[in-house]
């Protein structure tokens, strides 16, 4: 039986005034992806920057390998082996690839994944590692990104739009690499706006709709219609019942 | 979450906006009555305390100005002392030409004005700590050129000529009353000016640039201007700091500790209120006095007020007063309902109103 | 040969610009607070090495080797929590502390020691130079300010370019959120930052009291200098900093050998019209401003 890795129970969390999570819960298992799709502004990212610790929840419960981390701060939560890819890929500019792989590699777990081992998965990266991260492009920027949270051998992967401005067969490149990740055991959450790529990889889906759960279940139990309407919303009651996941 | 509430609605449901919480009556009775017991202070009171007195009002027009400049603005400053030392300056220079000083003021504060002007063109393309530091090099330059100019007294200073022939005593009672008036047209123009249309502007400004140039408002004009006005009533607090010391000397008119008081003095009373910088300069001077055989501690301990305050509570004694009493003596903002709008604040209108933000392209 | 001692010189006091100027750059490049209070630390360090480090039977010239570490220690402790505070409300409060500490320290400085000038003990190093040229003398002592201010910033280059926390220090410059996604914490790393800077800066003020007078307010106009080379050479370069220190140092001679007046004034045309012309400085990224 998988181990529960992440477990985020009724997690409510405000910008300001505005409430961008309402009462969200769910859990992701050793070795499983768990997609978040949502349109834009229905509170996905948000979600994946409370669990990484950099914004605070108005209430709810964040649990990582049975451990409260609720109140712990971001680098803390890193260390434990929760790792963020954030949107727009968030590279160190002045720093060169290398120097980039080397900073996430600084506080790494014991694992699998070393820079040499990210170079393996990445063949055009050897010959660039002393370029500046500004310098590349942005399919290129989001694979040195991904590889800067692996480099650390996080148990969780928390990804972040990873499509977002890259050209079709660049997206393809980098979702290829998830079957490989998954394979050593990490637990995967990943946001996407882009349904298809993201039921494509997914165990298991879950929809939000303004801040709120509005559709789970594995990608064998539900229609399109079904992700259509609680990706863009429609009347509640014409969606099927929450699937409880199975324990 | 939330929702508007407001227990003083109006009969069809809307909003009420008003200005104060209470009647406009009373600040208007009871700035009359602060002025007229100010005017006739002198006569009542020993001569020491009209000296003090007059300080006061010098202080306070200068920090009413640095607080417009900072606190609505945005715009950190301590390079105000420039103005301080080039209104005097423009004093003595006008008199030197046979002009009587009092009638120099205004003069000051228009040389102010044009020097200002071709300055801001390169103040303004920086930002922060750049800008801060920038205007104190331009302050030092202002006045190294000035200690240069040999016929406005060079390095040892130089005495303003062509004072009023009267007796002394009439002559303190006039210089007070001048400065006395000076302040109070300072701050009387601070308060029209905010509760205007541009004080909306530079609010809307403060709290979000990109949203204001994006809905059209002309950011640098408005911050252009008010540096303009900063200079001129700066420029007239120096002017009549010329008429209260009369003998002029650039260490003094040019010194720094004008930007520290300026700066102190509006951090603890309270950024962005016009009271606030009244409030600390009562303050800064209470305390001048109770510690006037101790040297420079009074600096001492007001700058470590002033650093404590800024750390744990930014928005000043009054500003603190004010949130917790809800009681305003100069309104520049506006309350809805029974709530706060702060058009005062650091955080959004919109979000103080309970109004949803607008979605952002990436949650 | 007149202006060949005058370049010599704006070369030696810009070494000691540089060495001055550092400590500033690298608290603005990493935190992007300029500390105003920059100037007075050096002139504290000075001070303690002046009447505090003789009660440790240390001579003066030696004080560096205890005082700088000494900062270090106070320049980590300010910065976890006083400055942090103030950057953690806004960019702001960072500028109105600093000053209002920069006050506080001036006038503290004041009321303890008096406005008498004063000057750190080298001895008879004070009186000696190189006389190359009847017109062209260097001071030994300023030749030592200019060899210590090349090594300082070349050690610095070498630990930020290559060691780990080196390393550390310039991801959490680029990026400090991402660098807490990467385990790292910001705060402590800013506070090494800081450590670094105090450091430096008390290595100026004591070099400062080796080669002239200082007094309570000598802090407010070195941090004039150090900030008009910082803003010349651009931030983000340490060798930027020493160009621009020498940059200011000569053109200051220069304004002073016409009218000794005008030094201070050449050194802020120079500083206006780089800001200018070329705002991020000479060696500058164009991103660095404010």
């Amino acid at each position: 039986m998988s181990e529960i890795l992440l477990e985020v129970d009724d997690l409510t969390v405000h910008h300001g005034q505005l409430c961008a999570v309402d009462g969200v819960s769910f859990k992701v298992d050793q070795g499983e992806v768990l997609t978040m799709v949502g349109a834009n502004g229905a509170g996905k990212s948000t979600l994946l920057r409370t669990v990484a610790g950099l914004h605070r929840q108005t209430s709810g419960t964040i649990r990582f390998q049975g451990v409260n981390v609720t109140k712990l701060a971001p680098q803390r939560r890193a260390r434990l082996g929760i790792a963020l890819v954030p949107e727009g890929r968030r590279l160190f500019p002045s720093l060169t690839l290398e120097e980039n792989l080397q900073v996430g590699a600084h506080h790494a777990a014991k694992g699998p994944f070393s820079i040499g081992r990210v170079y393996e998965l990445f063949d055009w990266m050897p010959a660039r590692r002393r370029q500046r991260a500004w310098q590349f492009s942005g399919g290129e920027q989001q694979a040195i990104a991904i590889g800067r949270a692996l480099v650390a051998n996080p148990q969780v992967l928390l990804l972040d739009e990873l499509s977002l401005g890259l050209a079709p067969i660049v997206i393809e490149r980098i979702y290829a690499l998830i079957p490989d990740i998954v394979a050593h055991g990490v637990g995967i959450l990943l946001v996407e706006q882009d349904v298809t790529l993201g039921v494509g990889v997914a165990n298991r889906v879950h929809c939000m709709l303004e801040g709120k759960t509005s559709l789970t279940g594995t990608p064998a139990e539900l229609t399109s219609a079904q992700i259509e309407r609680a990706y863009f919303g429609g009347e509640m009651s014409e969606m099927s019942p929450h699937h409880e996941d199975p324990a | 979450m939330s929702i508007l509430t407001g227990t003083s609605t109006s009969d069809n449901g809307l909003l009420r906006v008003r200005r104060s919480t209470h009647s406009p009556v009373y600040t208007l009775i009871g700035s009359l009555l602060i002025v007229l017991l100010l005017s006739i202070a002198p006569w009542v009171v020993p001569a020491e305390w009209a000296t003090v007195l007059q300080n006061f009002f010098i202080l306070v027009t200068m920090a009413t100005m640095w607080n417009l400049l900072a606190g609505y603005a945005g715009m950190v400053s301590i390079g105000q002392q420039a103005f301080v030392g080039l209104g005097a300056y423009a004093t003595l220079f006008f008199a030197l030409k046979g002009m009587n000083p009092f009638y120099t003021i205004p003069l000051a504060a228009i040389t102010c004005v044009v020097i200002a002007y071709p300055v801001t063109f390169l103040l303004f393309r920086l930002r922060g700590g750049y800008f801060a530091v920038t205007t104190w090099v331009v302050a030092s330059t202002a006045g190294i050129i000035i200690v240069n100019q040999g016929y406005l007294g060079g390095g040892t200073g130089k005495l303003l000529p062509g004072m009023p022939d009267m007796n002394p005593t009439s002559l303190q009672h006039l210089t007070y009353l001048v400065t006395g008036g000076v302040a109070l047209i300072v701050v009387a123009a601070t308060y029209f000016l905010l509760r205007s249309r541009l004080g909306l502007v530079l609010a809307s400004i403060r709290d979000n640039e990109i949203s204001a140039r994006s809905s059209g408002t002309k950011v640098t004009s408005a911050r252009r201007l008010v540096f303009l006005i900063a200079a001129a009533g700066t420029g007239a607090a120096g002017a009549v700091l010329a008429l209260s010391q009369t003998y002029l000397q650039t260490g003094n008119e040019f010194n720094l500790q004008w930007a520290a008081e300026m700066l102190f003095v509006s951090m603890i009373g309270g950024l962005g209120t016009i009271e606030g910088p009244i409030l600390g300069c009562i303050i800064f001077f209470a305390l001048q006095q109770s510690l006037a055989q101790q040297g420079a501690w009074y600096l001492i301990i007001f700058g470590s007020v002033a650093v404590a305050v800024a750390i744990w509570q930014p928005r000043g004694l009054w500003g603190a007063f004010r949130d917790r009493f809800h009681i305003e003596l100069l309104p520049v903002g506006h309350w809805v309902g029974d709530r706060k709008s702060e058009t005062t604040d650091h955080r959004s209108m919109l979000e103080r109103l309970n109004l949803k933000r607008p979605k952002k392209p990436s949650n | 040969m007149i202006w060949l001692n005058v370049v010599i010189q704006g070369v030696l006091v810009g070494g000691f610009y540089a060495l001055f100027a550092c400590g500033l750059s690298l608290m603005f490049g990493v935190m992007r607070v300029i500390n105003l209070a920059h100037g007075d630390m050096a002139v504290v360090a000075a001070y303690v090495a002046v009447f505090l480090t003789p009660h440790a039977h240390i001579p003066e010239v030696w004080a560096f080797v205890v005082v700088a570490p000494l900062f270090g220690v106070v320049g980590y402790i300010v910065q976890r929590t006083l400055i942090q505070k103030s950057i953690d409300r806004d960019p702001f409060t960072t500028l109105l502390v600093t000053f209002g500490l920069s006050v506080i320290i001036e006038n503290l400085l004041l009321e303890i020691y008096s406005s008498n000038g004063q000057i750190v003990n080298v001895g008879e190093l004070i009186v000696k130079s190189w006389h190359p040229q009847t017109i062209i003398y260097i001071s030994y002592v300023s030749l030592a300010v200019l060899a210590a201010a090349v090594a300082v910033l070349g050690l610095l280059q070498v630990f930020l370019s290559k060691s780990g926390t080196g390393r550390l220090i310039r991801a959490v410059a680029d990026d400090h959120e991402a660098a807490q996604l990467s385990g790292t914490n910001y705060r402590h790393i800013f506070g090494i930052a800081a450590a670094i800077a105090f450091a430096t800066v008390a290595l100026a003020g004591i070099s400062y009291g080796m080669m002239t007078e200082f007094a309570p307010t000598s802090g407010g106009v070195n941090l004039l200098f150090a900030f008009e080379t910082v803003v010349i050479g651009g931030i983000g370069s340490l060798w930027g900093t020493l160009v621009g220190g020498i940059a200011l140092g000569i053109a200051q001679q220069f304004g002073a050998h016409i009218n000794p007046e005008y030094q201070v004034l050449a050194g802020n045309i120079l500083f206006l019209v780089v800001l200018a012309v070329r705002p991020e400085g000479l060696f500058g990224k164009k991103t660095a401003l404010a």
